[in-house]
């Protein structure tokens, strides 16, 4: 079990090694820096003085491990294109998309779970049959599609909702959020909409397949024959079982989310890392890019990890496993 | 299905190519599939209508000199301004024809998206032939690399790469490059797939006879993947292949579409989409429109074509 553990952290820390060093080698050989920094009429003394400031003249090793470290404190550099320090960037704008991804995770757990409880429950009704087959549609549609049929009809045509940007932001927790005011409210709809509609397919469509299958065995058949309302059987018993597998593709489901986010934030101008991220790729812009790597990198690790201890944790028979093929 | 239809199938050998073609299991399979035939039918008009779009196309849409900028927003179906000429699906700002602009951007597409789904097959099938048959440490190596790109959402990678390669051309080449890269960028973030599943039946078929056959008679390694273990791997390749295709397709459209990928001067459907996204909330509604179902249907059709060909070629999932 600790073996497994202790496996699952080193492997997470080589991948993060591994980003890390794509990372550096962005910063280090592509473009150049001086010319960056310096301007196109630097000399060579100024070049020289920079390099030693820098450490450039170190061997490439300790390049890499100061950039690293420097990375673990903070220190990502500078933005090619306004002369900004990129951890400052990225800082202003990460809060947008935390509250962009959390809101759309939430929202298709929410609706996913509700949707496919209820089409497990009437599963030849009409309404269901019609949920699933428009599900399939749903699926197909690549997410810039989504948001631009969205736009269309509820920004356009209807004229009920904003189509770019955050609205107003008040102070919540520490940080910029749309859901303190009236219009950043109405401004987070459309995109995360947008966001999580895959995933609430993904999340009801799981709902109902494990749903129907728990509704099959003998404890549910045994749960009627105590007695017990549907409602309690449904909700009580068989919901309770199907929510393990649904905790976990969600987790996963997040890194998704957040990657997504950058075509979300594009269509509808959200002030994210996102949209950040798509603009320093069209102008190469190396600092940004890079960081946002490490950022992205950093995170999916985290969350592959966390769902794979809390698999582990959640469920005994795993934890059997794991232990007996290592 | 008559018995007359089924009794020439017996005797091949005196039948032409087509009514061959139409007795097969694939054609049978496909005749009883309405939804997979309509796909194909829907996918063919396509693809010839992308391939021989300088023929199909009324207009040639970027070509400057063509162009007759009184005609533009000219909506569809109606006089236009200029010339009076009527345009199927409307024109643009300039007066580009909406149709003929669609047909170029579909063969893009699809000449995109095929090159980065041989290029995806090319990689992953080789790597996973080789981690297949030789096992050990060669085999730890490659299919951790996998594993770990796994993690990442291919569009992120497929960004990434973009941006370095797009760093690492010269400016004033960056437009001719721009469809090299990407369909480099996609190739490169869509290999696992077929790495995985090429190991895996490698796997079980390096330990049969035939190859251990093969071994003993002293064929040469190339030879013995080449030649013995390729086509023994190959049947769910073209399964993930077709998926590929239309995933391909759909990455290639959002990449545009985002700025990131084919440049305006020579658009995709994803660009195309990209340009109709200004003119929304002004009211011309056909330059957005028809290129995304244009790219819908595309998506779509290959999208099912590849649901039959899984259930055809895999008769245990059914």
């Amino acid at each position: 079990m600790l073996a497994y553990i202790i496996r699952r952290f080193l492997q997470g820390v080589l991948v993060l090694a591994i980003v890390g060093l794509i990372a550096f080698c962005m910063f280090r050989f592509m473009g150049d820096p001086f010319e960056n920094i310096l301007g196109q009429e630097a000399t060579l003394a100024d070049r020289k003085a920079l390099e030693q400031r820098m450490g450039l003249d170190k061997p490439i090793p300790v390049q890499y491990w100061r950039f690293i470290s420097g990375a673990v404190q903070g220190e990502f550099g500078v933005s090619y294109r306004n002369g900004l320090p990129v951890s400052e960037m990225i800082a202003q704008r990460l809060p947008a998309t935390l509250e962009l991804a959390i809101v759309s995770a939430m929202m298709a757990l929410g609706f996913g779970v509700i949707l496919g409880v209820y089409t497990a429950i009437h599963r030849d009704g009409v309404l269901a049959n019609f949920i699933m087959t428009s599900s399939l549609i749903g699926v197909s549609l690549p997410t810039f599609l989504i948001g631009i049929l969205l736009i269309w009809v509820f920004a356009v045509e209807l004229g009920l909702l904003p189509s770019f940007g955050r609205g107003e932001t008040g102070q919540l927790f520490g940080w910029q959020s749309s859901l303190t005011t009236w219009s950043g409210i109405k401004a987070l709809i459309l995109p995360s909409i947008t966001l999580g509609l895959y995933q609430m397919t993904l999340i009801m469509r799981l709902v109902r397949s494990e749903m129907l299958e728990v509704l099959r065995t003998d404890y549910v058949r045994f749960a009627r024959a105590r007695g017990l309302t549907e409602r309690a059987i449904n909700f009580g018993h068989a919901l309770k079982n199907t929510l393990l597998p649904v905790i976990t593709i969600m987790g996963i489901q997040l890194g998704q989310i957040i990657a997504f986010a950058i075509i979300t934030e594009t269509v509808f101008q959200w002030p994210g890392v996102g949209l950040l991220f798509i603009n320093a790729v069209q102008f190469v812009d190396i600092p940004i890019m890079a960081t946002y790597l490490l950022l992205v990198g950093t995170l999916f690790v985290i969350i592959n990890l966390v769902v794979d201890l809390l698999y582990v944790f959640i469920d005994p028979r795993l934890r059997f496993d794991a232990a007996g093929a290592h | 299905m008559s018995q007359t239809e089924q009794v020439p199938a017996l005797n091949p050998e005196t039948q032409g190519w087509f009514a061959r073609a139409w007795d097969s299991d694939m054609a049978y399979s496909l005749r009883h599939s309405p939804v997979a035939a309509i796909s194909l039918v829907v996918f063919l008009i396509l693809v010839v209508s992308a391939v021989l779009a300088p023929l199909v196309a009324p207009y040639t849409p970027f070509d400057p000199s063509s162009l007759e900028l009184m005609d533009g927003f000219t909506p569809p179906g109606e006089a236009a301004l200029g010339t009076g000429a009527v345009y199927w699906f409307g024109t643009d700002d300039q007066g580009r024809d909406i149709f003929s602009a669609i047909l170029y951007g579909m063969r893009l597409s699809l000449f995109i998206g095929l090159m980065a789904v041989l290029l995806a097959a090319f990689i992953g099938i080789s790597l996973g032939l080789i981690a297949g048959y030789f096992g050990g440490w060669v085999d730890a190596i490659i299919m951790r690399i996998a594993d770990i790109q796994l993690t990442f959402p291919s569009i992120l990678i497929a960004m990434l790469i973009f941006g370095v390669a797009k760093g690492l051309t010269p400016p004033d080449l960056r437009d001719q490059m721009a469809i090299w890269v990407l369909i480099l960028s996609i190739g490169l973030s869509d290999w696992v797939q077929f790495a995985r599943t090429v190991r895996s039946s490698a796997m079980v078929e390096t330990r049969k006879e035939y190859i251990q056959a093969a071994r003993m008679i002293g064929r040469k390694r190339r030879a013995i993947l080449i030649r013995h273990l390729l086509p023994n791997v190959m049947s769910p390749v073209l399964v993930i292949a077709t998926i590929s295709l239309a995933l391909a397709i759909i990455l290639e459209a959002t990449l545009s579409f985002l700025g990131v990928g084919a440049p305006p001067t020579k658009p995709s459907l994803g660009t195309l989409i990209r340009i109709g996204q200004d003119f929304l909330f002004s009211g011309e509604w056909w330059i957005i429109l028809f290129p995304s179902i244009t790219l819908l249907l595309l998506a779509l059709s290959v999208n099912l074509l590849g649901d039959w060909m899984r259930d055809f070629l895999n008769p245990k999932l059914q």
